[in-house]
Parts: C-alpha cells; sequence; structure tokens
C-alpha cells in the first residue's frame, strides 16, 4: 500500500452522536480513476470534504505523497496537489471563464502579492488558461461572465478550474450532477481524455458514467467502505446488491 | 484569439458617453475649479469647501477598496483619519513641523494600528466583523479624548500648517488645494492598480466566492488583511490633510458617526469603482453645505417662521433623500451613470 497516492487510515468524522464517517480506510494508486458510490446520505461529500480539508476530521489520517495532510487547511492541499470540485457549482460569476481558471493558474505560479501591472492582460497566465479551457471544450466561452454560463458549462469551467491548479490528484464530487444527457456526455468525455494523465477520485451517481470510466470503485453506505474493487466485481458483490444497486439495476 | 473577440457580448452604446470618462471629467473638474472659483466672487470659501471634498474623497476611496472590492464593511474607518490629524497634531506639539517626518508617521502608525485591529477583526464575518471594527475604533476615540497633555475633549490648535522640507508650502489654500488634489490623485492611481494587479483580483475573487479561492491555493485572509493595511493608511493621509486644513485636531475626527458617513458616502457614489466613492463624498459634502440654503429657497411660498424653522432642521430632510437615492438609485451614482450609457 505504500505506493498509494492517497491513503486514508481509519477516518472519522462525527456530529454530535452521528456518524457521518465512520473508520474509513481506502487506498487510492496512482493513475487511476478511482469512483467512490452510494447511496444518497452514505457521506460521500463529507469524505471529499474531508479529504479537501474544507471539513476536519475527529480521528484518523490523511496521508497524500507520502506526507500527512491530516491538519493542514485547504489551500495548503492545494499547493501540494490536491484539487476539488463542488457538487454544487462554485465558480466566481462576476468573472469571465478565462479569468476563473487564470485566478487558479495564477495561484501556483509566482507571487499574488503584487500591487502593480494589470493581472487581467498577463499572458502566462491566460495562454494556460485557455488551454485549460481548450481540455474541456469551453474555449469559444472563455470571454463569457461564469455567472452567465450554462449549467452544463459551469461544470465544465470547475473542471478546468480544477486542472489549472495542475493537480496531482483532482477530487471531483458529482461533476455531472443536473446536467442534461448532451452536457454530461461531454463531461465524460473530458473525463476519459484526463484519466491516466492523473489520478481522479470521482464521486457520481450516474452508474453508466462510474461503470464505464472508473479502473475501482469503492461503495460507502452509511459511512463505512462496505467494499472496494474493479467495477466487474462491484456489480457482482452481493453485499453492495443488497445495499445499494436496486436489483433492477443490475440486469 | 480572434474568435474569442467575436463572441465578446456587445454592448450597445450611446454614442460619445462612456463610464470610463467619469473619473477624468471628475479630476478635470477639480484641476480646474482653481482657475474658475474667482468667478464666484468667494474664491477661498469654494476652494476650502473643495478641498475638503477631496479629503473626504481620499478617505471614502480608501474604505470603497476594502468595502467595495473586498466586501469589508469597516465601521471604524474614521480612526485612521484619527491616527492620521494626531500624527499630525502630536508631533507638531513637540516642534517637528515637517509633513516629511509627520506623514511618514502617520502612515506607519495607520499601518500598525491596521495590522493589529485587522488581524483580529478579518477572524470574524458579516455583522461581527462591523462590530468588531467599530469597537476598535471606539476605543481609539477614548483614548484621544483622554490624551490630557494633548487636549483631551477639547483637541489642539496647530501652530501652522505643516511645513514640507523645511519651506511653508502649504501655507496658502491655494497651495493647499494642489497638494490635495495630488494627494488625492496619487491615492486613487495606486488605488486603480492595486484593483487591477494580480493582488487585486484574488481580493475581488475573495469576495464572490471565498470557498473557491481556498480551494484553488489561495489563503484569503492574508489578501484581505493586506488591503485593510493599504486602505487604513490611505485613510491615515486623509487624516493629515484634515488636521492641516483645519489647523486643528481633535477626537471629533474619529467619531464613529464619521465611520458611518464615510459608509455612507461609498454607498451613495457606488460600491466598487474608486471614483464613486469620491463622487459619494462630493454629493455627500456639498448637500450637507448647501442644504439649508436649498431647502429655504425652495419653501419661499411657506411663511418665514416655517422657512427658517426648515433651513435650521435640515437633517429632516437630508436624512430621507439620502434613503431615498439609496433606494431608488441602486449602485449609487455611479450605477445611475452606468445605466445611463444603454439609455
Amino acid at each position: 500500500m505504500a505506493e498509494n497516492l492517497l491513503d486514508i487510515r481509519n477516518l472519522k468524522k462525527t456530529y454530535g452522536a452521528l456518524v457521518v464517517t465512520d473508520d474509513v480506510s481506502l487506498g487510492v494508486r496512482p493513475g487511476e480513476l478511482h469512483a467512490i458510490i452510494g447511496p444518497n446520505g452514505a457521506g460521500k461529500t463529507t469524505l471529499i470534504h474531508q479529504i479537501s480539508g474544507m471539513l476536519g476530521s475527529n480521528s484518523g489520517q490523511i496521508l497524500f505523497d507520502g506526507q500527512d495532510i491530516t491538519r493542514l487547511p485547504m489551500h495548503q492541499r492545494v499547493r501540494l496537489g490536491l484539487a476539488r470540485s463542488f457538487q454544487i457549482t462554485s465558480v466566481l460569476p462576476g468573472f469571465s471563464a478565462l479569468e476563473n481558471v487564470a485566478m487558479a493558474v495564477q495561484a501556483r505560479s509566482g507571487s499574488s502579492f503584487r500591487f502593480f501591472g494589470n493581472a487581467t492582460r498577463e499572458d502566462g497566465l491566460n495562454e494556460q488558461a485557455l488551454e485549460c479551457l481548450s481540455l474541456v471544450g469551453l474555449a469559444t466561452r472563455a470571454r463569457v461572465p461564469a455567472g452567465l454560463l450554462s449549467h452544463g458549462e459551469k461544470r465544465q469551467l470547475e473542471l478546468a478550474i480544477g486542472l489549472a491548479t495542475k493537480p496531482k490528484l483532482l477530487l471531483l464530487d458529482e461533476p455531472l450532477a443536473g446536467t442534461g444527457h448532451d452536457d454530461s456526455q461531454r463531461v465524460v468525455e473530458t473525463l476519459k481524455r484526463l484519466k491516466g494523465q492523473m489520478t481522479i477520485v470521482l464521486i457520481e451517481h450516474d452508474m453508466d458514467a462510474v461503470f464505464s470510466l472508473a479502473d475501482r470503485v469503492s461503495v460507502l453506505v452509511y459511512g463505512r467502505l462496505i467494499a472496494t474493487d474493479t467495477p466487474e466485481r462491484i456489480r457482482a458483490n452481493p453485499e453492495v446488491r443488497a445495499a445499494y444497486l436496486g436489483e433492477e439495476e443490475m440486469v | 484569439m480572434t474568435e474569442l473577440a467575436q463572441t465578446q457580448p456587445v454592448s450597445v452604446r450611446s454614442p460619445g458617453w462612456r463610464p470610463e470618462l467619469v473619473p477624468i471629467v471628475l479630476f478635470a473638474a477639480f484641476a480646474a475649479a482653481p482657475l474658475l472659483a474667482p468667478a464666484s466672487g468667494a474664491e477661498g470659501y469654494v476652494l476650502s469647501l473643495l478641498t475638503r471634498v477631496m479629503i473626504f474623497g481620499i478617505a471614502a476611496m480608501s474604505l470603497d477598496l476594502i468595502l467595495g472590492y473586498g466586501a469589508l464593511v469597516s465601521f471604524g474607518h474614521a480612526a485612521f483619519l484619527g491616527i492620521g490629524a494626531y500624527a499630525v497634531g502630536i508631533l507638531a506639539s513637540h516642534g517637528i513641523e515637517d509633513a516629511l517626518i509627520q506623514v511618514p508617521v502617520a502612515l506607519i502608525g495607520s499601518a500598525l494600528f491596521a495590522l493589529v485591529t485587522g488581524a483580529i477583526s478579518l477572524r470574524t464575518k458579516g455583522v461581527y466583523f462591523i462590530m468588531i471594527t467599530l469597537a476598535f475604533g471606539q476605543m481609539l476615540f477614548f483614548l484621544a479624548t483622554s490624551l490630557a497633555a494633548y487636549g483631551g475633549d477639547d483637541g489642539m490648535t496647530l501652530p501652522s500648517r505643516s511645513l514640507v522640507g523645511g519651506f511653508p508650502l502649504l501655507k496658502s489654500d491655494a497651495a493647499f488645494y494642489w497638494v490635495s488634489l495630488l494627494c488625492l490623485f496619487g491615492s486613487y492611481a495606486f488605488s486603480r492598480s492595486v484593483v487591477a494587479s494580480r493582488f487585486g483580483r484574488v481580493l475581488r475573487g475573495a469576495k464572490e466566492n471565498p470557498a473557491r479561492m481556498e480551494a484553488i491555493g489561495f489563503h484569503p485572509f492574508r489578501y484581505q488583511l493586506a488591503a485593510y493595511v493599504i486602505s487604513g493608511m490611505i485613510a491615515g493621509l486623509a487624516g493629515c490633510l484634515m488636521a492641516n486644513q483645519a489647523e486643528f485636531v481633535s477626537p471629533a475626527f474619529m467619531t464613529w458617526q464619521r465611520s458611518g458617513e464615510l459608509i455612507f458616502m461609498v454607498v451613495l457614489g457606488g460600491l466598487g469603482s474608486l471614483h464613486g466613492a469620491i463622487i459619494g463624498a462630493a454629493l455627500f459634502l456639498l448637500l450637507e453645505e448647501f442644504l439649508p440654503e436649498i431647502l429655504h429657497g425652495a419653501s419661499f411660498m411657506m411663511d418665514d417662521a416655517f422657512r427658517s424653522h426648515l433651513a435650521e432642521n435640515w437633517k429632516m430632510v437630508f436624512g430621507p433623500i439620502l434613503i431615498l437615492i439609496v433606494l431608488f438609485a441602486r449602485g449609487g451614482i455611479m450605477g445611475l451613470l452606468r445605466r445611463g450609457r444603454h439609455g
């Protein structure tokens, strides 16, 4: 297990008597696309919050790239190469799509304590930002204020922002949430292209997408990890079928 | 990039009117005023009123830097005016009358006060931030009232205006006007640059969505604190000018009402444009100055007793006017001007 990029050990999160993350241990191998599935309220988003640093943990350990990051604040984890997207779209609505991404490029290139020079005209930042936008297929919408993008486009923008931080590990919290068929196809295509280039942890409800993308799947039920395996074996796992996947879906 | 240019939203502008012209017109007006003032027949009065407008413009603009671009509602901004003014007053009372020493001391003092109070206040959000900045402002106000050696409650009169490099450069009101204009322009140009810079972009981003900024690797606190310090220093400069204009320093410079007025000026002019704050300060001070006479004149059909009562209690009209402007001119004066461009 030493070669894992992300190692979660006995992680726990409670709100009073409510145990949201219950002794979760999970290893993510470099380069894999690791999906986490589970019924609503299983604690998937909480787990992502804990990994990304938005929420603290009551006990347990998170190791990233060999380093204990359990107590690091979110912004420092990002600098180590741990990026995330949000389930509920979180962009800067007043900034153009390009600036949203350029901001992320700026965060990892040089000091931001510069008080002179127009940041929007920094070609170095804009070129890299445009590359990330092209990667998700949003290049033609670069100048549009993010608040005016369609929901699907915002999901793609979110992905581009994550990419712009040049992460070693990308945490995606339901990138397909609320997208129509065409948009979700586009996001899945993008993820297929990214797969292999970086390690991805994906939370998703869309089972077709999960089983076509994931190298391995973990199943979370009521805060407990009940199985981690290849998509085929997860499909066949009787415990998983009983706990989560409706029999009719599993044909 | 050519295909990008074509996707830009096309804004309809009536020819000849562009909001970008507002700051140019504004500064041109300030520069032209001394040349036109003699025609009014009350040159001294006009210049001193406009100097006051410019000084408050600097203070309001410094507040806009954190309020309009960082959504940090500081309700203790007058404290920095007080620090600037008292730096001038206290040093002068000890025989140090040169602005080349007074101003740096005022700026350093403001920066330190901003650094300490900001580091504490910025750990809170929303209404708590407002209350804690108010508390720090009041703390400094009561400190000033207890400084018996420097006039306490009554304040103190300066022996004269500050010297500049040993020369009594600020002695004439006309020269002081130009120096104030220079300070206004300098702090405007600096603030403009800050807002557009990498730093300013992070500040603006943290205003829109702090969680997103953290998720790309920024710690908003550091940027907000730096902005708070910059803003405090600019307000401190305004305080130096204020003391010099009045040749007098008192705790009244930093009452909480003054902090409230500064917020009002910024909101009146329109948040987040910098020059809007200057326009807001101008409108506020000019209304305050002329409303009694306007009311007296406008109520010509009433009897004399009513007219003088009205002029005396002009604040009863002033308040509702301000409220109406804020209610119906969303985005303040700058909001009106921007909408004008589509009309």
